[in-house]
């Protein structure tokens, strides 16, 4: 049986330790993309936008669309920010304006 | 072709100066993310000091809030690491796309390594320094800025979490909103749509099928696998796009 602990020194010290190992795996196996296998190269390249997708989704992941709400202040708020990035082109604007909008909708409209 | 870094104070602060920008909806979300994580090491019994001392050494969201019940309730150290590798096998991923980038970074390159959150992930894909800024500098600032607004929020949560009387409900949506100008930039500019499809249904289909907190490992593993199955048509569609530059 694994020891309990009850240190929390130990315990952040593990999580630090494993979290940075996550982040430094592909650097310890490539030290540039020049002895990478061509499809680690590949990937590098295509995977941004699917983990993108992938980020935008799971940072929506407790959106219930069944129960009230309906995942409406979501839906309003990221329309007006897709809608007003495609016009504007601003980062900014787009994600500030889209994030009063919703802070607006779940605390006024929708509380 | 290694450029090392000039660091002179008038090239710093220009760098400095070109990144804040890109870094304020991090700074939404991460200082608002925070207080609520410094809340919870306070309502534990901790204190600022390790509200502050996790977000500097750990600097991982997700695993920062599924840690306080390990705080809470201990258990073993070879629990707390299997679950750390788990909740963040993601980040193996996100390494791969800067090889080239961080190698150029000569000393600095550690500290990116250190610092790559989904959030600062997301900004080094998005963000572009202006021509006349040291590109080094410029990704180590956002980097940095962000690291600094996790551990700043942190901390004002565990010291002042509990008199905050401003309504922040609804705040953290900045890093939904960051990640939505995100893929619109991409949906734009990449020469394939495949990849972000592909993104997009595997991780629904992962929500659908694993629930909403075991939902990114599997939807790694069938992003990963079917951007490999389809290599030989999407290859040639980036190939165009880097031409294309």
């Amino acid at each position: 049986m694994p020891q309990i602990e009850s240190n929390p020194i130990n315990i952040v010290l593990v999580v630090a330790a494993v979290t940075f190992f996550t982040r430094i795996m592909p650097f310890l196996f490539f030290d540039s993309n020049k002895n990478a296998p061509g499809s680690v190269i590949y990937l590098g390249k295509i995977v941004p936008p699917a983990i993108m997708a992938m980020l935008l989704i799971y940072s929506l992941r407790n959106v219930a669309p069944l129960k009230y709400p309906y995942g409406l202040p979501e839906l309003i708020a990221l329309s007006t920010v897709i809608l007003l990035h495609l016009w504007k082109k601003n980062n900014l604007v787009s994600i500030l304006s889209g994030t009063v909008l919703y802070m607006f909708l779940v605390q006024k409209i929708f509380s | 072709m290694h450029n090392e870094i000039k660091w002179e104070v008038k090239v710093i602060i220009k760098a400095l100066k070109a990144a804040f920008p890109a870094t304020i909806p991090v700074l939404l979300g991460y200082l608002f993310v925070g207080m609520a994580f410094g809340i919870l090491v306070e309502n534990i019994g901790l204190d600022y000091f390790w509200a502050g001392f996790i977000s500097a050494t750990v600097f991982a969201g997700s695993m920062q809030f599924i840690m306080i019940s390990f705080l809470k309730s201990p258990i073993g150290l070879l629990e707390v690491g299997l679950v750390t590798l788990i909740v963040n096998l993601r980040h193996m991923v996100y390494g791969i796309s800067f090889l080239e980038e961080f190698k150029r970074m000569g000393k600095l390159k550690p500290y990116m390594i250190f610092t790559l959150t989904d959030e600062t992930y997301a900004l080094l894909h998005s963000a572009k320094p202006p021509d006349n800024i040291d590109k080094k500098l410029f990704y180590f600032f956002i980097a940095f800025l962000n690291h600094i607004y996790w551990i700043s929020g942190s901390v004002l949560g565990a010291l002042f979490g509990s008199m905050l009387s401003f309504n922040s409900k609804g705040v953290d949506f900045a890093m939904v909103a960051l990640f939505a100008v995100i893929c619109t930039e991409q949906w734009t500019s990449f020469s394939t749509h495949w990849p972000a499809l592909i993104g997009g249904l595997a991780t629904l289909l992962s929500l659908l099928v694993f629930g909403p907190d075991r939902l990114l490992i599997p939807a790694i593993f069938i992003i990963i696998t079917l951007l490999l199955m389809t290599k030989p048509g999407l290859e040639k569609k980036i190939q165009e796009n880097s031409e294309g530059e």
